[in-house]
């Protein structure tokens, strides 16, 4: 026989799945993604070195957040909204604070599909005023390819939400006696990069801008990622946070990406000089990199494809 | 006129596709929707049913099987007939079977510059069969095959730098290769590209909610002197910057002539001398 209690109960957790549900909030469900405190109030999450999978769950960029005294700005929602929902469970874990910013560092599906996970009233999304056309454009392509990869249960609910805070060149935030530089960058990993400073602890998040371990991505401009590159190492920061790869000391974290690229660029350069057929050189691009790098061959011909076809207009 | 033609086409794609999708369960890895063959109604579509011979003494297509990056996929046509056959190519017609636009290119052979190979590169959307179908001097059609897995699937068309694209609008560069073996003589390989973003038409403006009209180069034509060498009807499955790659024989002419348009109307010409050393 069912108690009266009985029924009251059942409906509170169903009002509270509901409420959950609407707000994007944790019912206890998602366990919290791991992340280290790599500075005072600055937390990261280290992504797999892989392609997004069903089993990872997509979870292949660094993400991460940051605590002011007033509020939290989150930094890369993830590949997945699963992965968001894990990210903000991991945030409540830590502090109650309002999350006032999320802020998207460039439009690949590996770091906005999380994005849902965090929309809702007083909180607002960031990005290069570049990333709305970016993700109108490519959005719909990388969620039907995910969807294929993932599966609908993962990639259904992703939603493309765009920044409504655009950045053309820099922008302050402030997340209460905690300022955060944001820079937007021409063209050079992606056409939409986006670096975060925390001027606090001098950690750079660096996006896709920076690499280690995970083989750099070429899918902007080769010019512009090496001339990005040669102005990052002039920023004053401590330590970096890459899109890829583990947290580094700054500006020596720089040093690999940037011999790949210029691998690269001249091993292109050279193939384009001789008249080779743009099939024949991606093949034999920067072959001496291959044992430097993972998933070197998921991305080198594609980086080298992609140089080669811009290095033909220089 | 064949800009309406490959948007129409375009537009039924885009809509079945998008039907399709709705109607597909979750698909694993591979196979988005491996039940349906699209090719005989475009045999229909494209080349009205005529009858197609198999065209492997013909020609060869010549595609990676798996597509590095989808929006630049890069195909060799080569012309095997002998040229003691009587026969000689008419046209070549490259179609990329589960493209929006499947008609990729349409090359017409200029009868007597014995064009033997044709590269450009293209945009795969999809695991999809390519056919190269060979018209000849006789009527007939002789078709060849070929599969291409589009890696990562992510076949945006939309340009990876569009700023970049709008500043070489138009811009055209000619290059001559220097060929290593003689092959018939006067045999040269050349080069011709285009700076152009080839628009599809597809991509929806995030503030308007309109689609960006398509905006692409629909001909192309080269002459050497006043010979026509090889033209090119093409479509939104042509990358970004079209490039044109081939291999002809000489009559000894002195330039090199270029002359495309666009289907917003825009006519670009070039003339270019051509190095007789090489």
């Amino acid at each position: 026989m069912v108690r009266c209690w009985q029924i009251v109960v059942v409906l509170l957790l169903c009002a509270a799945t509901a409420a959950g549900a609407q707000h994007g909030n944790l019912t206890g469900s998602e366990p919290p993604l791991p992340v280290s405190e790599i500075a005072p109030g600055v937390f990261v999450h280290i992504g797999a070195t892989a392609l997004m999978t069903r089993q990872n769950e997509g979870a292949i960029a660094n993400v991460g957040f940051i605590v002011g005294e007033d509020a939290v700005a989150v930094i890369d929602t993830g590949g997945s909204v699963r992965e968001g929902r894990e990210l903000l469970a991991a945030i409540r874990s830590h502090t109650n604070k309002p999350i006032r910013y999320v802020i998207d560092t460039h439009g690949h599906p590996d770091h906005v599909f999380g994005n849902a996970a965090f929309a809702a009233d007083g909180t607002v999304f960031v990005g290069h005023k570049n990333l709305p056309r970016a993700m109108a454009s490519h959005g719909p392509f990388y969620v039907e390819n995910f969807r294929r990869i993932m599966g609908g249960e993962l990639i259904d609910e992703v939603r493309l939400i765009p920044p409504t805070v655009l950045v053309e060149t820099t922008e302050k935030l402030d997340l209460g006696s905690r300022t955060l530089v944001l820079q937007a960058w021409p063209a050079a990993h992606s056409d939409s990069d986006l670096t975060v400073m925390d001027e606090k602890s001098g950690t750079l998040f660096a996006g896709d801008l920076v690499f280690l371990d995970h083989i750099p991505v070429l899918d902007g401009s080769l010019r512009g990622f090496l001339s990005a590159i040669d102005k990052l190492a002039a920023l004053p920061a401590q330590r970096v946070v890459p899109g890829h790869g583990p947290v580094s000391s700054w500006p020596t974290a720089l040093a690999d990406e940037r011999r790949y690229l210029e691998t690269l660029a001249s091993d292109m350069r050279a193939a384009v000089a001789r008249g080779d057929t743009i099939a024949a050189a991606s093949a034999s691009a920067a072959a001496s990199e291959k044992s430097r790098w993972s998933l070197f061959d998921d991305y080198n011909a594609r980086n080298a494809t992609a140089a080669f076809s811009q290095i033909e207009w220089e | 006129m064949p800009g309406r033609h490959l948007l129409n086409l375009a537009t039924a794609g885009l809509l079945s596709a998008v039907i399709g999708a709705a109607q597909l369960p979750s698909a694993g890895a591979e196979g988005y929707d491996k039940g349906y063959n699209p090719w005989p109604g475009l045999v229909q579509d494209i080349f009205n049913n005529r009858p197609m011979n198999d065209g492997s003494d013909i020609l060869t297509i010549d595609m990676p099987y798996r597509a590095e990056d989808a929006a630049i996929v890069p195909v060799t046509l080569h012309n095997k007939l002998p040229p003691t056959d009587d026969r000689h190519v008419v046209a070549i017609t490259l179609v990329i079977d589960q493209n929006p636009a499947p008609m990729a290119a349409k090359f017409a052979l200029g009868p007597d510059a014995h064009v033997s190979e044709i590269s450009t590169r293209v945009r795969v959307n999809n695991y999809t069969d390519v056919h190269a179908v060979a018209e000849l001097s006789d009527g007939q059609l002789y078709m060849v095959k070929t599969y291409v897995k589009a890696s990562g699937g992510c076949s945006a068309p939309a340009a990876k730098n569009p700023e970049e694209a709008d500043n070489h609008l138009g811009q055209m560069k000619y290059r001559q290769f220097a060929r290593a073996e003689a092959g018939a003589a006067g045999t040269r390989e050349a080069q011709i590209m285009i700076g152009h973003p080839n628009n599809s038409g597809l991509q929806m403006d995030q503030v308007t909610q309109l689609y960006i009209p398509a905006f692409f180069i629909d001909q192309l034509k080269l002459w050497q002197d006043d010979s026509l060498v090889l033209s090119m009807e093409g479509g939104i499955s042509i990358s970004e910057d079209p490039n044109l790659r081939f291999t002809y024989v000489s009559n000894g002419a002195k330039t090199f002539r270029a002359e495309a348009r666009d289907t917003s109307g825009h006519v670009f010409k070039h003339e270019w001398k051509i190095d007789a050393g090489i």
